[in-house]
């Protein structure tokens, strides 16, 4: 079951978002109010150029919105400085990629253990919580393994493990299943369904994949950078009945 | 610990690239050691000179002889303790190819101007006994094998004839710069020839040595040597050795500033070798980056990765260039043999090669790690390398 508190862990208010090329200004995001309850397991949907890329990146603290707050655990992190920001994305954001972005030369272990280098853990308390990490991705027999040793799933898990080794609240998936066959990418889905459930993680999912955005407890769609009526998923009907739409 | 890790596996990723770039290091921190080396042992002379001595030479020019009779006029001048006096041999060993420098000299006055060279009460005995007799720098012994008591033929050139003289010491260094590569005879035995054959070529000299208490007396000193002269039919110039020994090296200056003009052009060449691969690097790597920094590492850890790992490169570089330079000097300076007798790598040039393999990485790492510090992380991820 998740565990999904009174209080939204993600409050999003008339945030805009727009890029400059060329001296023209070309909106991306337009006035987004959106809230994600603590536990929520939310997937971003919408057609390419929609904005669900660029709202993923500004709720995890990588891009700085044109205006609008982005509160998340009560702070809004569009007033944070970078070294501010870089600080709270080490505490509080574990990211899942599509490409899952491992560290080449490192070794499945080394790069799950990289986000406790930001933090005061000992050598040995490090390993400890590696462990259980890889435990959790049932990824123990290949920690010696280097990414291109590993397959596209067994990647993925090992990003998946870096993500929540250092126990952050929120985790943010940008097509996680992406580049993976339907059977790998069902694992995946299956992982962070189980992460959302049974370790309480708020999972922010950008996903083209209707099947996968299936998974989530709700679904948010994008259309031409405006966020578009709230609707349960399938996962959510069942398990929690249909969620009132949200203002 | 885990920095130093990731540096190591970061540098040897693409191991043809790293070695091709190594290999550019090496030979330039090599070249750029030997080249300093070359300079150095020029110089050495300079470098090898005493304070406390004076050269006195025709003021006219080095090739014109003064009178030996000058050398108690000098010792009579105040401030001047000690005088003595040295003739090019210019003897031929076997062959042209053999070359060493030969002086006669006036040896009890001429070995207490130079303790420099360190000998034994018996072989320094022998040689002031022996008017035939020679004593040689360990180095050239060395390199010809000789012996104390062996026999060493030199065919005159600018005392015809050939001139057997007997090996009586071998003198050490007191320093690693101090000359081994020279023979020193009598002068007594050239001149008592000389009187005999060329009368009006003997009882002169083409230099003479000088010994003064306080270097700080030199220029006054050297004033009133020259003073005593003035006028006369043989004047004087008389400088410091260091002044005498810079006389030589100034005249092959334009090649000497050319060599070390290259020597810093080599590694001017190498930074940019170096730049460029540091460059090539941090562009693949940029979304790895990027995706550092989105999980929360700082900047400063980019800068850190890119210039730790130029440095570390340029380090090793740097190491087996000085290991290049100090096989090659010793090879070198065996095969140019008495011609440049101080051909070896000094401390100084083993810290300039360092500075440089290190300046190179630095300078190398800068421009990639300034702009990977800055790089969008939201651009960065999208990198495909």
């Amino acid at each position: 079951m998740s565990s999904v508190d009174s209080e939204p862990l993600i409050r999003i208010r008339d945030l805009s978002k727009a890029y400059r090329r060329g001296g023209q200004s070309i909106p991306v995001l337009l006035d987004i109010q959106l809230d994600v309850m603590r536990g929520d397991f939310v997937a971003l949907m919408g057609p390419s150029g929609s904005g669900k890329s660029t709202l993923l990146n500004l709720i995890a603290g990588i891009d700085q919105p044109s205006s609008g707050r982005i509160e998340i655990g009560g702070i809004d992190i569009a007033t944070l400085s970078e070294s501010q920001l870089a600080d709270w994305r080490a505490r509080n954001v574990g990211f899942i990629f599509q490409f899952y972005n491992l560290m080449p030369v490192l070794t499945a272990f080394e790069n799950i253990e990289l986000p406790l280098l930001l933090t005061g853990l000992t050598a040995r308390e490090r390993r400890a919580h590696v462990q259980a990490a890889l435990d959790m991705v049932s990824l123990q027999d290949r920690s010696d393994h280097y990414p291109n040793e590993l397959s596209g799933g067994q990647q993925q898990r090992v990003a998946i493990a870096r993500a929540l080794v250092s126990d952050p609240e929120l985790i943010v998936a940008d097509e996680p299943t992406g580049d993976l066959d339907r059977v790998t990418g069902g694992e995946v889905l299956t992982l962070l369904d189980d992460l959302n459930r049974n370790l309480g993680k708020t999972i922010v999912m950008v996903t083209h994949d209707p099947k996968a955005a299936a998974r989530a407890h709700r679904m948010v769609h994008l259309e031409k950078g405006v966020l578009v009526p709230d609707e349960p998923s399938a996962a959510d009907a069942s398990e929690h009945g249909p969620r009132p739409p949200e203002a | 610990m885990f920095l130093l890790r990731l540096l190591l596996k970061n540098a040897f990723r693409h191991k043809l690239r790293t070695a091709l770039t190594l290999v550019g290091l090496v030979v330039a921190i090599g070249a750029f050691g030997l080249l300093r080396t070359l300079i150095g042992a020029w110089y050495a002379g300079v470098e090898a000179s005493s304070s406390t001595r004076l050269v006195t030479r025709s003021a006219v020019s080095l090739t014109f002889a003064m009178p030996i009779s000058y050398a108690q006029r000098i010792k009579a001048v105040e401030g001047v303790s000690t005088v003595s006096w040295a003739n090019w041999f210019g003897g031929i060993y076997q062959s042209e190819r053999n070359f060493f420098p030969q002086f006669a000299i006036e040896p009890a006055s001429y070995l207490k101007l130079y303790p420099e060279y360190l000998l034994s009460d018996e072989e320094k005995l022998a040689f002031l006994k022996d008017r035939q007799g020679a004593i040689v720098g360990q180095k050239l012994a060395t390199q010809y094998g000789w012996k104390i008591g062996d026999q060493i033929p030199l065919r005159g050139t600018i005392y015809p004839g050939t001139w057997t003289f007997t090996l009586r010491g071998i003198w050490h260094g007191a320093e690693a710069r101090t000359d081994e590569g020279q023979m020193l005879v009598q002068y007594a035995y050239i001149n008592e020839w000389l009187r005999k054959k060329a009368p009006g070529r003997a009882d002169l000299s083409g230099a003479f040595i000088l010994g003064i208490d306080n270097p700080q007396d030199a220029a006054l000193i050297s004033q009133r040597v020259d003073a005593e002269f003035k006028n006369s039919l043989s004047e004087t110039l008389t400088e410091t050795e260091a002044a005498f020994a810079l006389s030589f090296v100034s005249m092959s200056e334009a090649i000497l500033v050319a060599i070390q003009a290259v020597s810093f052009i080599i590694i001017v060449i190498i930074m940019a070798v170096m730049a460029n691969t540091m460059t090539m690097t941090a562009r693949e790597r940029l979304s790895e980056y990027a995706t550092l920094k989105a999980l929360g590492f700082s900047p400063a850890f980019v800068v850190k990765l890119l210039f730790g790992e130029s440095l570390l490169i340029a380090l090793i570089g740097g190491l087996l260039g000085m290991a290049l330079t100090l096989t090659a000097t010793a090879g070198i300076g065996k095969a140019l043999g008495s011609f440049l007798p101080a051909f070896a790598v000094t401390p100084t040039t083993m810290a300039m090669q360092l500075a440089a393999a290190l300046l190179v990485g630095a300078v190398a790492a800068a421009w990639p790690a300034w702009k990977m510090s800055r790089i969008d992380i939201v651009q960065g991820l999208r990198h495909v390398a």
